[in-house]
């Protein structure tokens, strides 16, 4: 059986996948990866055809061991990464033999970076689901000293690859369609919202992230609404007329009035943006989000599009002799077209 | 003719490859009585390409699949239903079970069952007395998993939720606003007054069936002193004595 192995926690971490989508009725939120995408993109890396589970590091990372050979990918939030001390391009899945060390350090930006084995963390479902819903005591956060079980990778010598990764990780424009509250905002609120430039807030978590705003955007018929489902995505305007942004652990029901909600693609990027980060909104038709329409299938389908090997740049080798062509560890920013 | 022309049915977006169909903005008998009928029918036929549904008080949430229908056609269908639901006028469906389930009231587990009553316009007793007479329903689960909302009380008990948050209320904390009661399955931030608390633990993850409660059971409370929430809350079961009656 081979496993993960996690010598050194730095930041908070937890074991995520696509989360329990279609459980609204027992309360239960999709949960899952912040960002999606990330896990999507490690499929792409190594060659799968699905959603696999790994680990979701929050703020920093750590240091890491596999029992077996085995290929990793490392997606989402950009860290500096090294095995066995020289340095792994980011975007990209390497071979790691059994006994190296490897070493993620801190995100330059970003909040939430993706350790993904080839073969899927294997830990016990619940629900069809291995990832842990911190908020409702499902899973937990992983520490030091733990091993993951994990599926055993079909071809651990495969070479490393990389792929390129449009930009999400310091904020920007999310697409917002209406939600079933957004008639509740007078025109003057809404289009001074679309308008405004937003602040990630200090305040957020795996539930939802707060923003700021220099005004503030209340419903003034929002008194008494009866609750209803809410979702991932989703503006939702507290007492205070800021929005929180619902995100992958959020509540099913709410009562708070919502101005609309963040198309899926979008939501990434919006996960990505740290404290301090400028986010802004426009406000599409729901026809044009239908025709957006995309699922992780289609994400991992983009990003295996971009997919190649990782050749090194024969000035970075001192010694051409014991030089491998193909190899994982490069000077980071080489990615062969 | 019996028509009831104060609900106007909507088919709303809600999400990307959501819609919810909303009978009210606020919670009102008909309305919810009415969402609990559409909720029924579409679980028993759902339209094409539908793929989830969670009832709510007043609307349904349903999630679809947009490679097997269109928001179009799946609004169309699911508003059809639910004017056809309006041309007699809903009532509720028939509970299969009650719950007789205890709750310490004020004090420490209930400290703004004060506020609470002063809103009502009761003194803490008639508060107490009128929330264990009320012959409440499971409106809906959500917010949290297990999480019921309970209702409707007596219009007095309409008044908003604050737009303060209550920094944090404990797992079985029962709290109100807007004519419902919502009992906390974990300890969370709300905007809700928190008036009481049972010892009975909504969402149970070890357990066969995580979730105890279901959206259409009746629910009676019964008023208990602290030592006695004390011993139930040690009871094994995690059930906190909640004692459910068949009914039919």
């Amino acid at each position: 059986m081979s496993a993960l192995e996690i010598l050194r926690a730095d930041g908070v971490m937890s074991v995520q996948d696509g989360g329990r989508p279609g459980k609204l009725a027992l309360g239960l939120s999709r949960g899952g990866a912040m960002d999606l995408l990330a896990l999507c993109e490690a499929a792409a890396l190594l060659g799968r055809e699905d959603v696999p589970a790994g680990i979701e590091m929050a703020g920093a990372g750590g240091r890491f061991a596999v029992t077996a050979p085995m290929r990793i990918a490392l997606t989402g939030a950009p860290m500096a990464a090294t095995l066995d001390g020289a340095r792994l391009r980011w975007d990209a899945a390497h071979p790691v033999a059994a006994g190296q060390v490897l070493q993620l350090g801190a995100m330059a930006e970003g909040l939430y970076s993706y350790l993904v084995p080839a073969g899927g963390i294997a830990t016990d479902p619940w629900l069809g689901s291995r990832a842990a819903h911190l908020a409702i005591g499902i899973g937990a956060r992983l520490s030091a000293g733990e091993a993951l079980r994990c599926g055993a990778d079909p071809d651990p010598a495969a070479p490393a690859r990389a792929i390129r990764v449009a930009p999400r990780f310091a904020g920007g424009t999310a697409r917002v369609i209406d939600g079933p509250q957004t008639g509740l905002f007078d025109a003057e609120v809404l289009d001074a919202f679309f308008a405004a430039t937003f602040i990630r807030a200090p305040r957020g978590n795996r539930q939802g992230v707060a923003l700021d705003a220099p005004r503030r955007f209340a419903s003034d018929h929002a008194a008494g609404l009866a609750s209803d489902v809410i979702q991932p995505g989703d503006l939702q305007m507290t007492g205070d007329g800021l929005p929180y942004v619902l995100m992958a652990e959020c509540q099913t029901m709410g009562g708070y009035p919502r101005i609309g909600t963040v198309i899926p693609e979008d939501l990434p990027m919006v996960a990505q943006a740290a404290p301090g980060a400028r986010l802004r909104f426009r406000r599409i038709g729901t026809e044009e989000a239908d025709r957006a329409w995309s699922t992780p299938a289609d994400w991992r389908r983009r990003a295996a599009a971009t997919l190649g090997p990782l050749l090194r740049d024969p000035a970075d080798i001192p010694d051409l002799l014991s030089y491998t062509l193909i190899s994982g560890v490069t000077a980071g920013d080489e990615l062969d077209d | 003719m019996t028509r009831n022309t104060a609900l106007t049915p909507e088919a709303l977006p809600s999400g990307a490859d959501g819609m919810i169909l909303r009978f009210a903005l606020r919670p009102g008998p008909e309305a919810m009585a009415a969402a609990a009928r559409l909720a029924q029918r579409l679980e028993a036929a759902p339209p094409a390409g539908m793929v989830e549904i969670c009832p709510a008080l007043v609307s349904v949430f349903l999630r679809f699949d947009p490679a097997r229908s269109t928001r179009r056609a799946l609004a169309e269908a699911v508003l059809a239903e639910a004017r056809a639901l309006l041309r007699d006028p809903p009532a509720p469906p028939e509970p299969l079970r009650r719950w007789h389930l205890p709750v310490c009231f004020g004090g420490s587990h209930g400290p703004q069952l004060g506020e609470a009553a002063r809103l009502a316009g009761l003194s803490e007793t008639a508060a107490v007395a009128q929330l264990c007479a009320a012959d409440l329903r499971v409106l809906a689960i959500g917010f949290a998993p297990g999480q019921p909302y309970l209702g409707l009380l007596p219009e007095a008990w309409g008044f908003p939720r604050m737009s303060e948050l209550n920094p944090s209320v404990p797992q079985g904390a029962v709290t109100v606003a807007v004519r419902q009661l919502v009992i906390f399955a974990a300890q969370s931030a709300t905007g809700w007054r928190s008036i009481g608390r049972t010892a009975m633990r909504p969402f149970q993850p070890g357990r066969e069936t995580p979730v105890p409660l279901r959206a259409g059971d009746a629910i009676r409370l019964s008023p208990v002193a602290p030592g006695e929430f004390d011993a139930l809350a040690e009871a094994a079961d995690g059930m906190g004595g909640a004692r459910p009656e068949t009914l039919r």
